[in-house]
């Protein structure tokens, strides 16, 4: 093609295709989840004791110190594409690695968390396993995906970084931190779903 | 004339755009794995021909057992005797077997027929071209898009080899009966094939439905402001929305329903279920139905919407007027949109409802026929004292907007709750979505077919070919489902294997064998299409630059436009159905071509300026 022809032009909207297109796809993200907080709400409402016996069972403590992991790495995230922005490698690399390392992090609890509920049981088709530990795997399971799905291109935008030419990709950078700010928004909705939302009246049944 | 003048820019371009971009990728780059939007749709149309013959060969084994049951099936009976789809000794289909091709006839029509004909065909092929740009705004994610339906296909056709066969709880996958499964934990079922074949075209369907969000705010040509964009591309453009909203929706019920399944959870399973395995209880059927038609509502219109912007452009093209009430239309198809976000709840007047939420669920349904009757007046004023020219392309949009009037009118009827409660699951129910899905969707995407195949291969499709598929589908298709309706006020239910064994039912198999005799009559026609598409493909005539005289841009593009589209600069000045302007020789005026004009009593008048008007074509 021509280099004369007008068609590619800047974006209209002035904002990067990627970054239009992630946002387009955030929104979609945000009715998946939706879906299963839908569900969430409603079977809760009808099984009130299970979602109480089992929420009594999770590890609140692990679960505020993955929060902290993912709120820090979002804060690292930002840092990171704001160091892109100045140009400054090795804060750029130094951020991105930070925030490789909070979402490491993240998982390596929800693995030690799922395999202590594996030991007891908790697991769908194990005997213990009951209706809210079907969305405690489906949900936290859904969100570590996204997790491991941030991860990959951290790593190729991680590795690229140490190369000759650097990773010197601001908006693909800042494409990337859309997505992992929502994996860690959607962590703040399912956090205190599953964990903090106990009901502690529930065990005679709600009035 | 213009079209002289078309066809002279044409000779000088000689058939090809600008496609040596192209010309140094290998050949699996360049047909296979392209980013090329206009490749992409090739392949989406392959594809969704290959399934529309795949769905419609089970529809007919589908009606062969309705009007004969207990004669032996052709085809089937012969290559698979004695086999669990077919009856020890006899040949006739089995009631298992019966209830996986009903399964697999709705969903591979709807998931892998229509919405990737209407929108991965009709979105990739004319939106890029439409807003005059060279591609869409993120072309590898484009590809995928594609590229995830055909494994999706083969997963979902693999079900039949595995123990018990394909899905058999019906499109809709009502549980208890598509959670409740004998298999145990961790094995592949068909119904769980179903789930994550599904799982995939909705990804396919979501990566679409971005990149059309996008291309089409980022990437319209300079000049082209969003009320000058044809109302195919704003119909897919909502469309996009449409997806990008309701599909995930679905993705999440599908989850939980494959968890159901997969590992014998209970998030559709109640409390009390006696089953041979073991359940935990406690979940709601009923939510998945709630979950499934906040997506599946939506979805008719996702399967209606680009039509209805495809058949605009080609009612206003062949009556060679401007569409009548061109905001009405926008606005008409952003109403239908978001109304179709707050009707789901009236697929379950029966499923157990809160008469006072059917009540709210039926009025929000009956109000969505004010826009759809908005946009079929405002064609009815297209088409009124227009120009009118009966090539193939129009005679289908005209039975799009016919038939498509028919099936909005028994809508009407099932919107209301007391009507729908009497006839609920039976054939009206089926002759209804049938209209609104084939004599709806389908004439326009023939329509469709046969207005942009001349862009799209460089070739024109055989006129009188084009004819006899039209007036054969067209009459056979109403043999076929205009009986369903009184099949349906019999009250002939609908997914039932033997309507011999019910008393009442004895006195339709008349009707049931009239229908079958047309079906097949319908399937066949479809070969026609293929016929002349492939035939038209080597031997059709030469296609010009813009065959149609038509005013949106994909006619200002070279007849047969390589990678990149366009071998000129393209600035809109206008909108896109300047026909029959006042104080114009020609009755068209594209919108590439500068110009100016003046509005007198909202009817547009050039203002001549001869020199401008010459040097428009000419010149590039």
């Amino acid at each position: 093609m021509s280099a004369a022809l007008n068609l590619s032009h800047e974006p209209i909207t002035k904002i990067a295709n990627g970054k239009l297109g992630m946002w387009a796809f955030l929104g979609s993200e945000l009715m998946f989840f939706s879906g299963f907080f839908g569900a969430f709400i409603v079977l809760r409402n009808s099984n009130y004791e299970v979602f109480a016996n089992g929420s009594s069972h999770l590890n609140v403590w692990l679960a505020l110190i993955n929060t902290f992991f993912l709120i820090g790495s979002s804060l690292t995230m930002a840092l990171c594409i704001h160091a892109a922005e100045k140009n400054d490698r090795s804060k750029q690399q130094l951020f991105l690695g930070l925030t490789l390392l909070g979402a490491l992090g993240f998982l390596v609890i929800k693995t030690i968390e799922y395999s202590d509920k594996w030991a007891h049981g908790y697991f769908p088709s194990q005997e213990n396993h009951t209706l809210f530990y079907s969305f405690y795997f489906m949900m936290t399971g859904f969100h570590a995906l996204h997790v491991i799905g941030g991860i990959i291109p951290m790593l190729f935008m991680w590795f690229r970084g140490y190369s000759k030419k650097g990773y010197p990709y601001p908006v693909k950078l800042e494409v990337l931190g859309l997505y992992w700010h929502f994996v860690d928004l959607m962590w703040i909705f399912i956090f205190p779903a599953l964990y903090l939302m106990i009901p502690y009246h529930g065990a005679g049944g709600h009035h | 004339m213009s079209t002289a003048v078309l066809g002279s820019a044409e000779a000088t371009t000689h058939g090809h755009g600008h496609d040596d971009a192209h010309h140094d990728l290998p050949w699996f780059r360049k047909y296979l794995f392209s980013t090329d939007h206009k490749v992409i749709a090739k392949q989406f149309l392959v594809s969704s021909l290959f399934f529309l013959f795949i769905g419609g060969a089970f529809a007919l084994f589908i009606r062969w057992q309705i009007a004969y049951p207990g004669k032996p099936v052709p085809v089937i009976g012969s290559i698979m005797p004695d086999t669990w789809v077919t009856e020890a000794g006899s040949g006739v289909i089995t009631p298992e077997f019966y209830a996986q091709l009903l399964t697999m006839h709705g969903t591979i029509m709807i998931f892998f027929v229509i919405i990737p004909f209407a929108v991965g065909m009709f979105g990739n092929f004319c939106i890029p071209l439409m807003i005059g740009t060279d591609d869409m705004a993120m072309p590898r994610l484009n590809m995928w898009s594609f590229w995830l339906v055909p494994p999706a296909g083969m997963i979902m056709m693999s079900a039949f080899f595995v123990e018990g066969g394909y899905a058999a709880a019906g499109w809709t996958s009502y549980p208890p009966l598509s959670a409740v499964i004998q298999s145990p934990t961790f094995t592949l079922s068909g119904q769980t094939l179903w789930l994550i074949s599904l799982f995939l075209v909705g990804f396919s369907s979501i990566m679409g439905a971005v990149n059309y969000v996008t291309t089409v705010l980022n990437k319209r040509a300079k000049g082209m402001k969003l009320f000058d964009m044809p109302l195919t591309v704003w119909a897919l453009f909502i469309t996009a929305v449409i997806i990008t909203l309701g599909t995930p929706v679905l993705a999440a019920a599908f989850a939980m329903l494959f968890m159901d399944n997969f590992l014998h959870t209970s998030f559709f399973l109640p409390d009390h279920l006696v089953t041979s395995s073991k359940y935990f209880g406690g979940g709601q059927p009923v939510l998945w139905q709630h979950l499934f038609w906040f997506y599946s509502h939506p979805a008719v219109y996702i399967m209606i919407l680009p039509l209805m912007g495809i058949a605009s452009d080609v009612l206003a093209t062949f009556s060679r007027k401007p569409i009548y009430g061109y905001k009405a239309m926008v606005f008409a198809i952003a109403g239908i949109a978001f109304l179709g976000f707050i009707v789901w709840g009236h697929h379950m007047f029966q499923s157990g409802m809160n008469p006072l939420l059917g009540t709210t669920f039926m009025l929000s349904t009956i109000v969505i026929a004010v826009p759809s009757s908005i946009k079929v007046f405002n064609w009815l004023g297209t088409l009124w004292r227009g120009n009118i020219k009966f090539s193939t392309a129009m005679l289908n949009a005209l039975a799009f907007v016919s038939m498509f009037i028919i099936g909005g009118l028994s809508g009407v009827f099932m919107a209301s709750a007391p009507v729908d409660i009497y006839i609920h699951d039976t054939y009206f129910i089926v002759a209804h979505i049938h209209y609104v899905l084939f004599g709806g969707s389908l004439f326009g995407i023939f329509a469709g077919i046969y207005y942009w195949y001349p862009k799209m291969f460089g070739k024109m499709l055989n006129e009188s070919w084009g004819r006899k598929h039209f007036y054969w589908t067209f009459i056979t298709f109403n043999l076929t489902f205009f009986p369903m309706h009184v099949l349906g006020v019999a009250g002939h239910m609908r997914r039932i294997y033997d309507p011999n064994v019910y008393d009442f039912l004895k006195g339709l198999g008349g009707i049931n064998e009239f229908i079958t005799i047309a079906a097949i009559a319908l399937g066949f026609s479809q070969l026609i299409l293929v016929f002349n598409v492939l035939w038209s493909l080597k031997w059709g005539k030469k296609a010009p630059r813009n065959p149609w005289r038509a005013n949106t841009l994909e006619w200002a593009a070279p007849a047969h436009p390589g990678h990149g589209n366009f071998d000129r600069d393209i600035t809109v000045y206008r909108g896109p159905y300047e026909f029959s302007v006042e104080g114009r020789d020609l009755d068209y005026w594209p919108q590439w071509e500068p110009g100016k004009s003046i509005s007198v009593h909202h009817h547009t008048v050039a203002v001549s300026d001869a020199s401008e008007e010459s040097s428009s074509v000419s010149n590039h």
